[in-house]
């Protein structure tokens, strides 16, 4: 990276030699109505530098930047005030904010363009990749079809996408998450912009994709100097790929200085609680048991980090899982004959102990949600076992099976869907209770539910309210708080923390561990984050393609991983330490399908102890890579 | 993320003008609807002959021409407003017991056929799909030459043509509803399937079928005025607004009040009903948004 650029913080102390910002915003503010949503936000991007702006939903992030697009007036919103300074090549120095919308066009796209959070849905579904890219180019370029379609072809080698011709001829949903968002990245440069807008490019992506799309991305700022906007949640994304940061909240800026600077110094109370509430991975080095994160309330430390102050007794097992397979049909042909099975988990084994956490990482499609939801009866089992106090689930008679749905309960990944829009939340968290004839009267359940609610940090008056009146966060509580009115022994949680922001994660898992402390319950908990599983597990299961490739304490699997992809998993995670380390972006490795042909079974992994505990499957040589 | 939150935040004066116009489509529909229920509920208080005494001397007089006839009289000399208050019975018996004994029948097929798919699904849907294509007038036409018109076979008409619109959209809503997390939530502490469909389905299912109800008793209003223009309906004796109408037909270049009140009396009700189901609609939608 060039070194002609100074940082904001340079130019506050007055230096004599500075570049120029391509793009200067100052004192930005962005109405709907007349709530402002962005209020008095300035900031300067350079040349090949990237600004990241972070702040959690709701922070205006996302406006700034569609502010500078000229897409405000769209959403129904205005700029109310303020100027963003732009040096463009087509139209000389302009205010943007000032900007007609047809002149606006010109550079849109061209000069000024944007890669966003949902590929899918970014990416129009009945036009080809091919049409979608050459339709940008002929636009701005004024190139004939033939042209653009060579044109596009070099694009799509640019972000290394493999055999671009054929790519071009498909539809978007034949192409993976991680694909479409490089399509969408070409079509993002295809102009060779001088800003580059990137809102939350990589946070549906899978960890190990998002390694490589954080890596294409500065690779290509390399190559087209180009200033880039990164919009996130993510401090650690963030810190990997920024020069500059901006932090928001509540559409007004919090902080604003150059990353290392923010590194090494956080000045506003929030910027120091969004840093401790990123998990970091390695943080956890050396510890054995689970740890608390620290909060902070406005200026000081209010919970210090600690560990989980109870022992697991490691004798009888709570939750046998035994050679577990979960497979779901294809259907093909006129006749709907079943053609091809889902292998979704293949010979799955593991036991939880009560009060202890098991967790399974694993990447999209690797089956970690698939195992759980058999384990609460929302998916039928192939083959195997599921022992629960030694009583095998799958051979039980229905009354007795309604038992497991007690002593196990399930917590969601999206709080917003898991609560029923038109009950009250204290007729929904008290529901689980009813149906075991748990609570007999309503005064019971009024009781109960108050109990509850405190039990999950809300208070009792809350249990009239509906669901629309509460945060992602409260949500989530609210269902934690109805998976607790059995008084169960287990709990699932499937990807219970991921929706959240990142400060809301952290008092999550903290009330998480809280509850394990005080009642004892084990937890199994299927997450992708790696960082959080470090924080919360006593021990880990990875799984892959359906299987589970190692297993272990959380200290034998983060300090000392056998199986290749447990390596690439964690090294793939960005963390606030490793700053801008040049990962070598790979070429594009997609996890392979678990789809196969009746009778085509898949191998069954073969486990090596490596340690007391920590088991690891046999690996071939070809996955090293 | 943040863009969907806050597109969703509309101009102050926006949302207030939407709210007086909500506003006022309930006072209309409300007023509307009481109005003519209350006409036809006291009609046996203020018109105790049911708008059956004939009186020849004062046959086909206009409007307030006669003292007494606020709205004229017909070819026998009978009171308008008399039969319009008496066959409104007719025209809101048929309407409501039909619609509401298709939404019950409807309902519940579609929300089983829905949440359990498989056979019953295939059975209850391709029943629907015979009874769509099968011409209503015609079934109406067997129904009441085999069997003679009344109240009754009418309304069995109805509910029995009319349960597939009801099954078709509630099979609708529970195919995306039973995939909602909520749903799986319940399953997952052990909820049986019949709570899961009446509290948890059911409710989040009832917008669309509000409105259809109310849609479905206009209609059905209008269908049993037709019937009985076409002779089909209830038996020529007892006034009702179709009747009425179709009586009117041979007078309405000389006399046209015979016609047009009834008329009226249809149009209104069907206003009325159909703006407030608009705002009860939005009213459900409420604890939702």
């Amino acid at each position: 990276m060039t070194q002609q650029a100074s940082s904001p913080e340079q130019k506050c102390r007055g230096e004599t030699f500075q570049p120029k910002p391509i793009l200067s915003v100052n004192d930005l503010q962005v109405q709907f109505g007349s709530t402002p949503v962005v209020d008095k936000v300035s900031f300067d991007l350079y040349r090949s530098r990237t600004l990241a702006i972070v702040g959690e939903s709701g922070s205006g992030k996302s406006i700034s930047s569609l502010a500078i697009m000229g897409l405000v007036k769209h959403l129904g919103a205005k700029v109310s005030h303020g100027s963003m300074q732009f040096e463009s090549d087509l139209l000389g120095s302009v205010d943007l904010a000032q900007l007609p919308e047809e002149k606006h066009r010109i550079i849109r796209g061209r000069e000024i363009s944007m890669i966003f959070q949902e590929p899918m849905a970014s990416l129009n579904p009945v036009f080809t990749i091919g049409d979608q890219l050459c339709e940008t180019l002929m636009i701005h370029r004024g190139i004939s079809k033939k042209q653009a379609q060579a044109e596009a072809c070099q694009l799509l080698d640019l972000v290394r996408i493999p055999q671009s011709k054929r790519i071009l001829g498909y539809y978007p949903h034949q192409l993976s998450g991680g694909q479409l968002q490089r399509v969408m990245i070409a079509m993002a440069i295809s102009c060779k912009p001088k800003i580059l807008i990137a809102d939350e490019p990589t946070t549906a992506l899978d960890v190990t994709i998002q390694a490589q799309i954080l890596g294409l991305i500065s690779d290509l700022q390399n190559e087209l100097n180009s200033g880039i906007i990164f919009i996130s949640h993510n401090m650690a994304v963030v810190s990997e790929v920024a020069d500059d940061i901006l932090v928001m909240r509540n559409s007004k800026e919090v902080e604003r200085n150059s990353m290392e600077g923010l590194l090494a110094e956080p000045k506003a109370s929030y910027t120091r609680n969004l840093l401790s509430a990123v998990p970091e991975l390695g943080s956890m080095q050396g510890l054995e048991k689970p740890r608390y994160f620290a909060q902070y309330s406005e200026e000081q430390e209010t919970l210090p980090e600690r560990d989980l102050d109870k022992q697991v007794k490691y004798a009888e097992p709570l939750l046998e899982v035994d050679k577990l397979s979960v497979r779901y049909s294809v259907h093909d042909g006129f006749m709907g004959k079943i053609s091809h099975y889902v292998h979704a988990a293949e010979q799955v084994s593991f036991a939880i102990y009560p009060g202890e956490t098991l967790s399974i990482v694993g990447e999209s499609g690797s089956g970690k949600s698939t195992v759980g939801r058999t384990i609460q009866q929302l998916a039928e089992p192939h083959s195997g076992e599921v022992r629960l106090d030694g009583e095998n689930l799958f051979e039980l008679p229905s009354n007795r099976k309604k038992l497991f749905s007690r002593e196990i309960q399930y917590v969601f990944q999206d709080p917003y869907g898991a609560l029923n829009p038109r009950k009250t939340i204290g007729a929904s968290i008290i529901e689980p209770a009813w149906v075991h004839g748990l609570v007999r009267s309503k005064k019971q359940a009024d009781e109960r539910v108050a109990e509850l609610l405190e039990m999950v940090g809300l208070k009792a008056e809350h249990a009239r309210r509906y669901p629309k009146e509460f945060s992602g966060g409260q949500r989530q509580r609210i269902c934690i708080a109805r998976a607790l009115a059995c008084e169960p022994k287990l709990i699932i949680a499937d990807e219970a923390v991921s929706a959240l922001d990142v400060s809301v994660q952290a008092q999550v898992v903290n009330l998480f561990m809280h509850l394990q402390e005080t009642q004892g319950i084990a937890y199994l908990f299927i997450s992708h984050d790696m960082a959080i599983v470090e924080r919360i597990s006593h021990r880990v299961a990875v799984m892959y393609l359906g299987q589970i490739v190692e297993i272990g304490s959380r200290q034998q699997i983060f300090e000392n991983p056998q199986h290749p992809y447990t390596q690439k998993l964690i090294a793939s995670v960005p963390t606030i330490r490793n700053r801008k380390q040049n990962k070598s972006p790979e070429m594009s490795a997609e996890i392979p399908s678990v789809i196969r042909k009746i009778g085509d079974e898949p191998d069954v992994h073969e486990y090596v102890e490596v340690t007391k505990g920590h088991l690891v499957a046999n690996h071939s040589p070809a996955l090293t890579n | 993320m943040t863009a969907q939150t806050e597109i969703r935040t509309t101009p102050a004066w926006f949302s207030n003008a939407m709210a007086r116009c909500r506003n006022l489509e309930f006072v209309v529909g409300i007023t509307l609807t009481l109005l003519l229920v209350g006409l036809v509920l006291l009609a046996p208080v203020f018109f105790p002959d049911g708008g059956e005494s004939i009186n020849l001397m004062a046959r086909l007089a206009a409007p307030f021409a006669e003292p007494g006839h606020p709205l004229g009289t017909d070819a026998l000399g009978r009171d308008i407003l008399a039969r319009i208050a008496t066959g409104g019975k007719v025209s809101f018996v048929v309407g409501v017991y039909s619609s509401l004994g298709a939404v019950v029948l409807g309902t519940i097929l579609g929300l089983y056929a829905g949440y359990y798919r498989g056979v019953l699904d295939t059975i209850v849907m391709r029943f629907a799909d015979i009874q769509l294509a099968f011409p209503f007038i015609l079934f109406a036409m067997t129904v009441i030459a085999i069997y003679g018109p009344s109240l009754e076979r009418i309304i069995i008409v109805m509910i029995v043509t009319q349960w597939v619109q009801y099954a078709r959209i509630v099979r609708g809503s529970v195919l995306a509803l039973r995939e909602r997390t909520f749903i799986l939530a319940a399953k997952s502490y052990g909820q049986s399937s019949a709570k899961i469909i009446f509290s948890h389905i059911l409710p989040n299912a009832m917008g669309p079928l509000i409105i259809l109800l109310t849609l479905n008793i206009a209609n059905n209003i209008l269908l049993e005025s037709s019937l009985t223009f076409l002779g089909l309906g209830v038996d020529p004796q007892t006034p009702s607004w179709g009747g009425m109408l179709a009586e009117g037909r041979n007078y309405v270049q000389t006399a046209w009040w015979i016609t047009l009140f009834p008329g009226l009396a249809i149009m209104l009700t069907v206003l009325g009903l159909n703006l407030l189901g608009d705002w009860l609609r939005d009213q459900l939608g409420k604890s939702v948004q």
